[in-house]
């Protein structure tokens, strides 16, 4: 169990380390340091998981005090882990994937002359998120989930000097606190009903069925827990920051923004299943918001060129996927769902960056193709991760999605509709995509275009097959994509994860959901069926490049939302906020700290004239002083 | 016959206005030095007749203390002084007025 404090422990070691040495260690070296970090914790990660399992179901959540942070009265927060079936099924996926995309890192990002910062930022995340589903309540909880947020700033931002780089990071870091707001009001209210933050004081009794919830109060902490999980998995209206997120370097966007980071809202509407029980309005909110969410972000998917914005699309259209399971009442299914998409999402963003990487930073989807003789190793994978988001049996995605979509039909017939509508758009965006990148005709020229990122250029010649560090990954994150569903499979009591994760959702507050045999049969063909047709139009319609029809531009422009929302609330909001920076600023703050130093050096000019030099003056000045001293004390002692 | 206790007070009164007077008057470095050790001495000189007429010792116990001082006084007090003459022939406290504001 010890091996907890590992977990923890090494990330933030690492980082530490290349903050202060980075520069010394360089390049590669920092970023070997780095993975070893992030493998270590995963290595950690499996031993508790192991002990863990060697207990019964009920025995098996533990806390791991670290030091008491906040005792303040009655209020007492400790740095405290919570080692339970969910947190564990969480580290050890977040490390898990993380490791291999540290490995990945040290092949994609060699030349960068920031390679010690990368490789901090990285380790940092991995920290705060590791702090952020290991923590022991809600409290200690945010702290992971603003370091996550600041990591999630910096890394986006990492090359800051392209303007965009910059603007993205300022985007999403303002759009995140919006959900972060929503998370602190739900603290305040928690903390002004249960007097207490942590999971078992405030989620124990609920979850044993001890004591109740009353329905407003649960829906008033649902409600404002699920804007900072909207706002974290970027679901609408707070979705508009994950595509311009891609202006990181693609290893953060398969880690940050795909895999883990995005995922924490998902942690966390599971997490707090115990108080989403008592209120059915929260649950709807949150599987119509997944739903639309899904549907929305298909259809933006479908016109988009950027070979990582199509996939950032995705990924908002896969988290609503999720928020569409829990909110049907089967945590479980999202939850496998968040796993599984972690392998094949992280596995496509890491081919894709393989693919950016051997086109020299070329990432519109018009100017590839026919690439699939160059890259032998990443093409056979990203099919994998291809087929497994388009639902085609037997990959990953197939068996997550169904098991999302037979809850969603129990909670009702229009929500399975969505869903399955968005699986069939899945399988159209993704076969686009396949036809555009890695089928048809050459559309690049082999002189090597103009490098676009921070990384070195390789100058001209054919595209190449990235390094080991980098496939490595991708083989067995591929490997993962196909056979990861075995960790679930709905059948011959092999449902691992249900069967792990039953103790955190008990029946008094997650009751089973119940579809039957032919029902789960008719629905899982009807939408494997919607999913091929898809994939048949995808990859007919785009053996041409050049289809307008295909790409109206309210798709291209994402419904213009995200021009509505600038237009409406960044664009006064940039005004307010200049005007403030002339006027109080510039006049008031600076103008008091200006006034203070003036203030100050004058009083200064003045009084040196009493230093004259001369050791008479001041021995007159202390005979004066002690005159009056003298004086005032004899006056005193006279009254 | 006996002096009256006050007649020392007045005595120390008067050193301690010449120590003073000079302090602030004389330019010589060597001369507001003794004019300092005057005023020393007019205060050890109270100490010592209010020991005396109010019967406590520890008015003579301060005098030894305030020597002490004053002998540690003089030792820095001469070795800047000497080190003044060595810059300069003359030793004009008000030459060094290097500290001026």
């Amino acid at each position: 169990m010890n091996a907890a404090y590992l977990i923890v422990a090494l990330p933030i070691t690492g980082a530490l380390i290349l903050l202060f040495g980075g520069r010394r260690i360089g390049d590669p070296l920092s970023g070997w340091l780095a993975t070893i970090a992030a493998g270590g914790s995963f290595v950690g990660s499996v031993i508790v998981w192991a002990s863990l399992l060697g207990r019964s179901g009920a025995d098996r959540t533990v806390d791991k005090q670290i030091f008491t942070w906040i005792p303040v009265g009655s209020l007492h927060v400790d740095f405290a882990l919570q080692l339970d079936p969910l947190s564990i099924a969480m580290v050890l996926f977040v490390t898990g994937v993380g490791s291999l995309i540290h490995l990945y890192s040290i092949g994609y990002m060699k030349g960068d002359r920031s390679y010690p910062r990368f490789f901090f930022l990285l380790n940092l995340f991995l920290f705060s998120m590791i702090v952020l589903v290991l923590a022991d309540s809600y409290l200690f909880s945010f702290v992971g989930w603003e370091g996550v947020g600041f990591c999630s700033y910096g890394l986006v931002g990492f090359w800051f000097d392209r303007e965009t780089a910059a603007v993205a990071a300022k985007k999403a870091f303002v759009t995140n606190r919006v959900g972060d707001f929503g998370f602190m009001v739900a603290l305040f209210l928690m903390f002004g009903h249960f007097g207490s933050f942590s999971y078992s004081a405030v989620l124990g009794p609920l979850a044993s069925g001890h004591s109740t919830l009353a329905g407003a109060t649960a829906t008033g902490i649902g409600l404002m827990l699920f804007l900072g999980a909207v706002g974290k998995s970027a679901q609408i209206p707070l979705y508009m920051w994950l595509p311009d997120a891609m202006e990181g370097p693609t290893p953060v966007s398969a880690l940050i923004h795909a895999a883990t980071m995005v995922t924490a809202g998902v942690y966390l509407v599971a997490r707090s299943a115990p108080i989403l029980h008592y209120s059915h309005a929260v649950l709807w909110v949150i599987a119509i918001v997944g739903a639309t969410t899904a549907l929305l972000a298909a259809t933006i998917a479908c016109a988009q060129n950027d070979i990582k914005r199509v996939l950032a699309y995705s990924t908002i259209s896969q988290l609503g996927y999720m928020f569409l399971g829990e909110g049907s009442g089967d945590y479980t299914a999202g939850l496998f769902h968040m796993i599984t998409h972690a392998f094949f999402k992280a596995l496509l963003f890491l081919a894709a960056g393989s693919v950016i990487h051997a086109l020299n930073d070329e990432q519109d989807m018009k100017k590839m193709g026919g690439l699939r003789k160059y890259l032998p190793i990443t093409f056979p994978t990203f099919i994998i991760g291809y087929l497994a988001l388009s639902g085609i049996p037997p990959f990953d995605g197939f068996w997550s999605k169904d098991a999302i979509l037979d809850s969603a039909w129990h909670m009702s017939p229009a929500l399975w509709a969505v869903g399955a509508v968005t699986a069939g758009l899945t399988a159209y965006y993704m076969s686009r995509q396949v036809a555009l990148v890695w089928l048809g005709q050459a559309r690049w020229t082999s002189d090597g275009h103009e490098g676009g990122g921070g990384h070195g250029g390789h100058g001209g010649g054919e595209p190449h097959e990235s390094p080991w560090v980098m496939t490595a990954p991708l083989v067995i994150l591929a490997f993962c994509a196909t056979f990861g569903w075995l960790l679930n499979a709905p059948f011959g009591g092999l449902d691992f994860v249900n069967k792990w994760l039953a103790p955190v959702f008990p029946s008094t507050i997650d009751p089973a959901v119940h579809v039957g045999t032919g029902t789960k049969w008719v629905l899982g063909i009807a939408v494997t069926a919607i999913c091929f047709l898809g994939l048949g139009l995808g990859l007919t319609a785009w053996r041409k490049v050049d289809r307008p029809a295909l790409e109206p531009a309210v798709l291209v422009h994402g419904w213009y939302i995200d021009e509505a929302v600038s237009a409406a609330v960044s664009g006064p909001l940039t005004r307010m906020a200049s005007a403030f920076s002339f006027m109080i600023d510039a006049r008031v703050v600076d103008g008091a700290v200006n006034g203070l130093a003036r203030f100050t050096s004058g009083t200064g000019r003045q009084l040196r004239r009493m230093q004259t030099g001369y050791v008479r003056n001041y021995a007159l000045g202390i005979g004066i002083g002690t005159a009056v001293i003298l004086a005032f004390v004899a006056t005193r002692v006279g009254s | 016959m006996t002096v009256p206790g006050a007649w020392y007070l007045v005595l120390a009164a008067v050193l301690f206005g010449l120590g003073a007077t000079g302090l602030l008057i004389r330019r010589n470095v060597l001369v507001m030095f003794m004019c300092v050790e005057l005023m020393l001495n007019a205060v050890n000189l109270t100490f010592v007749t209010f020991a005396r007429l109010l019967d406590d010792v520890g008015g003579q116990v301060s005098v030894l203390f305030v020597l002490v001082v004053a002998a540690a006084e003089v030792v820095v007090g001469l070795a800047i002084i000497v080190a003044m003459f060595r810059r300069r022939a003359a030793a004009t406290a008000d030459d060094i007025h290097v500290l001026r504001g």
